[in-house]
């Protein structure tokens, strides 16, 4: 399998632990990734609040550099060999964002649209490329059977709570279910986990809001905290989902005026890495603000 | 305003194109049938001051400046629950990217931690071409409230600590990354 991956802004700085488990999780598997070259921000949801066409402008200019890319290899888009390489992202905001670009694309006046900006930037966009999600390679690209063969630590006996939050699901995954998502539940048990079911596990972490409407933002991340508590650990496939759930449990517990045990929030490939026997300071738990030590502590060495 | 305050609507000026100004005729916000499905939904209703449900009606009957000077577009974290959950399929939560441009371009004030949040993410994009997390975050605190960034200094230095988030130099004059491809994204925005 080969795949041109779009890290987006937060992996590169913020979740760069998402990225560098991912590299390490799909090479383990034997999968082939290639960075986009000169990539640039995906506008996020801010974009299409500035204006419908920077909404669509912004992801345009990078699926514009996919396509040269895919067309550049051999046989060209869809032409088979090296043309076939997939778009992947990591981030939910990325994956909506490209979502919507390509819905619109679909509509020739908007496309046509899109290309009068992009000229400045010397691209063309054809509306072709496709985008998936991290979480739908993983779950889909790959049998049981392969992910088991390569489990060297079993991760038996960790309690995992799946949290999949919103824009991953919502409301574009064909991959997945928007309402009670379950593409986590294989990868982990083919790892050796427990998988520990929770009532939040679709439910938005509140993204921005942490910061614009804190009050209101730490308690949606409370609610979330306070029904994974029986879990050992929570995973997450997407930086904002990470950010808001790792870093604030100190701030959530001050909100809601009761002292939550802290419980250490991973990237779904920094488990995969850590069962696939990844060294440990390659899957970068040190950047975690809730150590995960407590949770490393269960899984047999 | 409350469920229970009584609206006279002959007092208030009203614009009855307003939900078709927001989206093309054919998912037309009429079609909603006030089932409240948005607001069960919404993990933000209890905190706004109309829900979900009263602010599509609102909508309807087209009084605007009670819409955009309502808070509750703001406390939307676009989790699309609404949307995907409308028995309508009223795509709810794209419509409100549209609510909040029509708020910034009008230049309503009460909200202004919101708007100035999505500006300064635009102005970094746009400077950058990527976000620069740290002064965005530098830049939206001193913008709005400085003494609101005090009280995330533990969690800041605790980040730094981690590798989290770097320093890196602001850029202060020059040219941005992506000023040409905004630049001709507003030209053509407005022949529209």
């Amino acid at each position: 399998m080969k795949y041109l991956f779009y890290p987006g802004c937060s992996m590169e700085s913020s979740a760069l632990e998402y990225k560098d488990s991912m590299y390490a999780s799909l090479q383990a598997l034997g999968a082939e990734v290639e960075e986009l070259e000169d990539w640039t921000c995906c506008g996020a949801s801010v974009a299409p609040v500035m204006s419908d066409l920077l909404g669509m402008v912004l992801p345009a200019r990078n699926l514009a550099l996919a396509e040269r890319a895919q067309s550049s290899a051999v046989g060209g888009v869809g032409g088979g060999a090296d043309g076939d390489r997939q778009v992947i992202v990591g981030c939910s905001a990325c994956f909506i964002s490209f979502q919507r670009t390509i819905e619109a694309a679909a509509d020739r006046a908007k496309l046509e649209k899109m290309n009068r900006a992009l000229e400045v930037e010397g691209l063309t966009y054809h509306g072709k490329a496709q985008v998936r999600h991290l979480l739908d390679v993983l779950a889909n690209d790959f049998k049981r059977s392969e992910i088991e063969a390569k489990v060297k630590r079993p991760l038996t006996g960790l309690k995992v709570a799946p949290y999949y939050g919103c824009q991953t699901i919502r409301p574009y995954a064909s991959f997945d279910d928007g309402q009670v998502p379950h593409s986590m539940v294989g990868i982990l048990e083919a790892l050796g986990a427990t998988v520990y079911h929770h009532l939040h596990e679709a439910t938005c972490c509140g993204t921005a809001l942490l910061t614009t409407k804190p009050e209101l933002g730490l308690g949606i991340v409370g609610t979330i905290l306070a029904d994974t508590t029986a879990a050992d650990c929570i995973a997450t496939v997407c930086p904002m989902c990470h950010m808001n759930l790792d870093s604030y449990q100190d701030k959530v517990s001050q909100v809601m005026g009761k002292k939550l045990s802290k419980i250490p929030v991973l990237f779904l490939p920094q488990l995969i890495g850590l069962a696939f026997g990844v060294p440990e300071e390659r899957l970068l738990f040190k950047r975690h603000v809730v150590p995960v030590g407590p949770a490393l502590a269960k899984v047999p060495a | 305003m409350t469920s229970s305050e009584v609206i006279n609507l002959t007092a208030v000026k009203r614009d009855l194109a307003f939900g078709d100004r927001l989206i093309p005729a054919a998912q037309h916000l009429s079609t909603c049938i006030q089932c409240g499905t948005c607001t069960a939904s919404c993990p933000s209703a209890a905190a706004m001051d109309i829900t979900p449900r009263q602010m599509w009606r609102m909508v309807q009957l087209g009084m605007v400046d009670e819409v955009l000077h309502s808070k509750t577009m703001w406390l939307c974290s676009i989790c699309y629950q609404c949307q995907a959950r409308c028995p309508r399929g009223i795509p709810l939560t794209e419509i409100i990217a549209k609510l909040k441009q029509l708020a910034i371009q009008q230049q309503i004030k009460e909200w202004r931690e919101s708007t100035t949040f999505y500006l300064t993410f635009a102005g970094v994009m746009r400077r950058y071409g990527r976000m620069r997390e740290l002064e965005f975050m530098a830049r939206y605190f001193l913008s709005t409230n400085p003494m609101e960034a005090i009280g995330y200094t533990t969690m800041g230095l605790t980040l730094f600590r981690r590798g989290k988030v770097h320093l890196e130099m602001p850029k202060l004059g020059g040219k941005g990354r992506l000023d040409d491809l905004f630049n001709r994204v507003a030209e053509l925005e407005k022949q529209q």
